[in-house]
């Protein structure tokens, strides 16, 4: 397709692109006119991140032509801010915490500026129907919601409040959420070096096979743009993995792929070639051979990953006590057995980023990440390079919910330009991020709980097998965390807890939201629910009676010895519990024989923070320059939670300053300490920590300097540093400081101050007996449903989560996570299903939209943590346990009937419904 | 490189194709997906040099605009889910504007053609259930003939159709159904907006003194085409209107022929189909 001349108007102003009529709009706004702050999620219209107005009509710009544009004006997010009302709505997403990550935020920005000029403001129905064609996948969509009601006219609640200060507490707007709602945040495919080459991996078709690739020297010939047809052979160490002993995924398959997905090989070159590059013109040899998907039969197969002897990969276990002679009279005895699927992350940006080599003989390589250090790490080891040849600076990480916890770009592109010397980028597609990339564990676990009469719980026993798919990623992480909290957040003596991951032709399994804890949450509310049924009790009450409160000893023998706030939550949810229960109780009895059910159910969940039993320390850095900057070197990599905001503010804190008054450095391998993963709940407690330790050090200076005692005040004023102590005033001028040698290009540095944090944790003995983790999140929440109960479909119609943080540094960033995590629960109840060739896009893999998330109130408890930065402890996987069950038991109560699979689709509920009839 | 064209005229666009086979696109939004689809596997793509010549229909006058004709309504190929859910049109479409508005989300809608819909065949197409119970026809027309088929003979399987590589569907036919009917939709979807049929129902009913005088009643998204329940209307022609759902049996849905796939099982589809026609048979536009 030639290219031929287009004339478009954007943003109001006139624009040619010289490129073929077919180019998609998307590409032409990105590409063409460097407008990036359009973003590309599936290039299908089934996510609408790329959302523009055509003659001010919402559209998919990856699904409309160049030459369906030309003569047309569209409008992006770059020109909201000329116009007033845009303005206000950008201004509203920034203030109600409306953009997490900020991948989906131009789309939503987009589709909600259609309801910006209306006269009568618009309700919520009409708002969620102008915003359903976009989907988001971190905020759970309420803070959308109120943000646009907000800017439009109508209603809405909450929003920042803070004294100016900004400090622990506080609802200060996300520091980064400006170039969000500007769509000025670099994301990684928007800032690919235009002389990049592309890299495109070419994945097997098939779950197990072997492969030859013959002579590949006609093909360079045929294609003269093509760099590099880069092969197994021309990674110098071709393995990584997340465990240093388990580097067992090869970058490029060598010859035998054991998933479908799996990378074969990686074509280099100039995207016009690489568009008229098939794998058919390959020459590629495959031999098909049988694959295993099921975990019980892998058990007794031959081993699938060749690093190992047999299909188990790792076995955890907890053992504590003696599990009741059976059929004790004394005791009530319930039992199940659960099967979970496999959950895809659906981040809304695809794995994109780009290496290239530094002048210096070194590799930068920028890619999204969860994990900067541990890229660093990979990337070397993969290249065979000391770390410090390595420097990871991320861009901005567009959700990643654990799945940009694993190398997927970043080996691939760093192999191809460390041997091409060249730069080289890579951006995933849609369909491959979800083919190739890791997912939540499927899990077969059989439990089993006693009660004794009076209802107290007295043991639990639960094995579950956990399909780690073809390679151990956080297969290990998985195995070892389900067993600690697979009885739930109660009180129990005597426990046999075990969890295998098991090796499949699946893929990979890795790092999800909760680690393996969401699915035992399943197993071990139903039953929870089940033992409550029949021992008499309110299931609100009979979780009361058994919840671990402080002082109480885990299954591990860990003694909480603080923040253990599981019984508050709980207090705070019963009126909401009983007015919701009656309300459905009400509804059931009016609606006696009609297809409507409504119910209420309960799930309570508990989450070690950090990893378990092992070190996972965070280091933080500030210094102050004689002109008076702070600098905070933050390591911790923002994925959309919030962290980068959550951190400053403890540092604020810390030294005693307003927020506004610190300069943030973000993740960067040469610049930054490393604060460890953005992974286990561990960056507000254990990076904030760190945070702490480091501002405390830099003020415990100052305060030294001017000598003064630890009550006074700091003020801040350019080169000169005031500080006030019973009203009296003293100042201490930094030109008289001395710098600090060795800061290498920031000489002015006059004072430092670092800190790290390591949880305090003991590993687990052969009984699983120990202290695992420093601290536990607790949570209760209560879901509302509606089933049709003879079409077997579930509305969830409100939630109400009560969460025990420690400390809420940031009120407005916990709902965020809060209500994010209840999105992601409500998927994986009732809609996520990831099936290997058949659900590897988004729109037959089915993440809630805005019309599927209900209204949510989060109440948070704090009950501190002393090992935390003033309290606090982790929130991002607590907020998505408990979810799940709670909606499962809500079916219960609304039907009668118990299901132990998800998702519950509406024909696996139909046919439980039918079952019982 | 493949060729491009982007027709002004109906005679232009039908000699184009008469001359050679053309990829023919208006709203793109089911052609890009399936490229993204191909190319995430390594298969060609749009900017394949061997890839097809597409031909951009959207610049076509007379594939515009609705227009009411004697003894019908014809909607022009090019008319946009948007286009039909703003136009003012009697009861009866009422279906096929509940359809519209169950599309993708606005973005697909403000894009997405009706006739673009029948074309590309999918089993879950949203507007061929309304479209069946409506009795539409298409018109065709190539550069030497012009024809009507009903849409009951259009789609011929899962993405099959009968237009032959030189025709285009000019315009959809919707006859004007006996005086006062009145019509309705159901979509059972596993989310709330973008979501691929699990099952759908339409209806298109005569209801006169309390008596169903017409009927017709079509199911999609649970066999690889929709269908008419032509026996089951049959059965329910001169019933009373408010027991007509009391008449509803499973044996009514074999000409079904339900599959299975990662939406739901075959059988549940029966099921659910036959749920919704007769919550389509209680709605208010049976009395």
């Amino acid at each position: 397709m030639q290219a031929e001349r287009h004339e478009l108007t954007v943003n109001g102003k006139r624009a040619a692109v010289w490129a073929p009529p077919m180019t998609r709009l998307s590409e032409v706004l990105r590409e063409h006119l460097a407008l990036k702050g359009t973003k590309v999620g599936c290039d299908a219209g089934d996510c609408g991140a790329c959302t523009v107005l055509l003659d001010g009509k919402q559209v998919c710009a990856c699904l409309v032509p160049l030459a369906q544009a030309a003569g047309r004006a569209v409008a992006t997010v770059e020109g909201l801010a000329d116009n007033p009302a845009t303005a206000r709505l950008q201004s509203a997403f920034e203030h109600y915490g409306a953009a997490q990550c900020g991948i989906c935020t131009p789309g939503m920005l987009m589709a909600a500026a259609t309801l910006m000029e209306r006269q009568v403001p618009p309700s919520e129905a009409e708002v969620a129907d102008t915003l359903g064609g976009v989907l988001c996948r971190c905020t759970g969509y309420r803070k959308i919601m109120a943000a646009v009601l907000h800017a439009a006219g109508g209603s809405a609640t909450d929003s920042v409040q803070h004294d100016g200060a900004a400090l622990v507490g506080q609802r200060v707007a996300a520091i980064d959420g400006n170039a969000k709602v500007t769509g000025t945040a670099v994301f990684g495919a928007d800032a690919i070096p235009g002389e990049a080459l592309r890299l495109r991996v070419v994945r097997s078709p098939h779950q197990h096979a072997e492969f030859t690739l013959g002579d590949c020297t006609a093909l360079y010939q045929r294609f003269p743009g093509l760099a590099l047809v880069m092969t197994a052979e021309h990674i110098p160490h071709n393995g990584f993995g997340v465990y240093p002993d388990l580097k067992d995924q090869p970058v490029l398959a060598p010859g035998i792929v054991r998933y479908r997905g799996e990378a074969v090989l990686a074509l280099v070159g100039d995207a016009q070639t690489l568009d008229s590059l098939c794998d058919d013109d390959l020459p590629i040899t495959w031999a098909v051979l049988p694959a295993i998907d099921d975990t019980g039969a892998a058990l007794s197969a031959p081993p699938i990953n060749p690093s190992q002897t047999h299909n188990v990969l790792t076995h955890g276990k907890v053992y504590r006590g003696h599990l009741p002679a059976p059929d004790n009279p004394g005791m009530i005895q319930v039992e199940g057995e659960f099967e979970t699927g496999f959950v895809e992350h659906a981040y809304i940006e695809p794995e994109a980023g780009y290496a290239r080599p530094l002048e210096d003989g070194r590799l930068e390589v920028s890619v999204c990440t969860q994990t900067p250090h541990m890229d660093r790490d990979e990337v070397a080891l993969i290249l065979d390079l000391p770390a410090q040849r390595v420097r990871v600076r991320p861009p901005a990480c567009g959700g990643g919910f654990g799945g940009k916890l694993d190398q997927s770009v970043q080996p691939l592109v760093a192999a191809a330009a460390w041997r091409l010397g060249k730069p080289v980028a890579c951006v995933y597609s849609r369909i491959e991020s979800m083919a190739a990339t890791t997912k939540r564990h499927p899990a077969m676990m059989q439990a089993r709980a006693w009660a004794d009469s009076a209802g107290t719980l007295r043991a639990f026993e639960f094995d579950g097998v956990f399909n780690t798919g073809a390679y151990a990623s956080w297969g290990p992480t998985v195995a070892g965390r389900v067993p600690v909290h697979c009885m739930g957040p109660y009180r129990v003596p005597n426990v046999r807890a075990q969890a295998r991951a098991v090796f499949t032709h699946g893929p990979p399994s890795g790092a999800f939201r909760g680690f393996g804890v969401p699915q035992a949450a399943i197993a071990h509310e139903t039953l929870m629910d089940e033992l409550a049924g029949r021992s008499g009790l309110d299931p609100l009450e009979f979780r009361r009676r058994n919840a671990l409160r402080i002082g109480d000893v885990t299954a591990t023998g860990q003694r909480l010895s603080a923040s253990a706030g599981l019984p508050q939550c709980l207090d705070v949810l019963r009126p909401h519990w009983h007015a919701l229960r009656q309300a459905a109780a009400a509804h059931n009895r009016a609606g006696e024989g009609t297809t409507s059910r409504h119910g209420v159910g309960i799930g309570c969940m508990w989450y070690g923070c950090g990893n378990t039993s092992m070190s996972n320390p965070s280091s933080m850095r500030v210094t102050l320059a004689r002109s008076g900057e702070v600098t905070f070197y933050n390591g911790a990599q923002d994925i959309g939670q919030g962290s980068t905001t959550v951190l400053t503010q403890i540092m604020a804190e810390a030294i005693g300053i307003p927020l506004p008054s610190i300069t943030v450095v973000g993740a960067d391998t040469d610049l930054t300490l490393d604060a460890g993963k953005t992974s286990a709940s561990r960056q507000t407690y254990v990076s904030g920590r760190a945070a702490q330790l480091a501002g405390e050090q830099l003020r415990a200076q100052l305060l030294h300097r001017a000598n003064v005692g630890p009550r006074a005040r700091i003020e801040l004023a350019g080169s000169t540093v005031r500080f006030v102590e019973d009203g009296r005033a003293h100042t201490i001028a930094l030109a008289d400081l001395p710098s600090i040698p060795g800061e290498e290009g920031s000489a002015d540095v006059v004072l430092v101050g670092e800190g790290t944090f390591d949880p305090p944790t003991q590993a687990l003995d052969e009984n699983g007996q120990g202290e695992p983790y420093g601290t536990y999140g607790f949570a209760a929440q209560i879901a509302s449903v509606e089933v049709d109960i003879e079409l077997g479909t579930v509305r969830v119609t409100r939630i109400v989560a009560a969460h025990d943080v420690g400390a809420a540094v940031n009120p407005m960033l916990v709902e965020g996570q809060i209500e994010g995590g209840i999105a992601q629960g409500i998927g994986l109840a009732l809609t996520e299903e990831f099936i290997p060739g058949r659900t590897e896009n988004l729109h037959d893999y089915l993440v809630p939209t805005i019309g599927d998330v209900p209204p949510i109130t989060s109440l948070l408890i704090e009950s501190p943590e002393p090992t935390g930065p003033y309290g606090a402890k982790g929130i991002g996987e607590p907020a998505l346990v408990p979810t799940a069950p709670a909606i499962l038991n809500a079916v219960f109560h609304a039907t009668g009937v118990r299901f132990r699979k998800v998702p519950l689709l509406p024909h696996r509920l139909l046919a439980g419904l039918k079952g019982r009839r | 490189m493949p060729q491009f064209s982007r027709p002004t005229s109906l005679d232009d666009a039908l000699s184009a194709l008469r001359d050679s086979p053309w990829l023919v696109l208006a709203g793109a939004t089911d052609v890009y997906p399936a490229a993204a689809n191909r190319t995430a596997w390594g298969e060609p793509g749009l900017m394949h040099p061997a890839a097809a010549p597409v031909m951009d229909i959207s610049g076509l006058p007379e594939l515009q605009g609705i227009y009411q004709v004697d003894g019908a309504h014809e909607i022009g190929a090019l008319v946009t889910w948007t286009e039909l859910i703003q136009a003012q049109l009697p009861p009866w479409f009422d279906c096929l504007r509940l359809a519209a508005k169950e599309v993708g989300g606005h973005q697909i809608q403000n894009r997405g053609t009706i006739a673009g819909n029948l074309c590309n065949a999918s089993p879950a197409a949203d507007g061929v259930p309304a479209l069946l119970a409506l009795d539409a026809r298409l018109r065709l027309r190539s550069r030497s003939a012009q024809r009507e088929v009903p849409l009951t003979g259009f789609i011929t399987g899962n993405r099959r159709t009968a237009l032959q590589p030189d025709e285009l569907v000019t315009t959809i036919i919707v006859p004007h159904p006996p005086p006062a009917s009145r019509s309705a939709f159901l979509k059972l979807g596993a989310r709330r907006y973008l979501v691929i049929s699990i099952a759908m129902a339409a209806l298109c009913v005569q209801v006169q003194e309390g008596l169903i005088e017409d009927i017709r009643i079509a199911v999609g998204a649970c066999s690889e085409v929709a269908v008419r329940l032509r026996a089951l209307e049959a059965w329910l022609r001169g019933s009373e209107a408010g027991a007509a759902a009391g008449l509803v049996g499973p044996d009514d849905f074999t000409e079904l022929r339900a599959i299975d796939d990662v939406r739901a099982s075959a059988a549940y589809r029966v099921e659910a189909a036959q749920q919704l026609v007769r919550r389509l048979l209680t709605s208010p536009v049976m009395r």
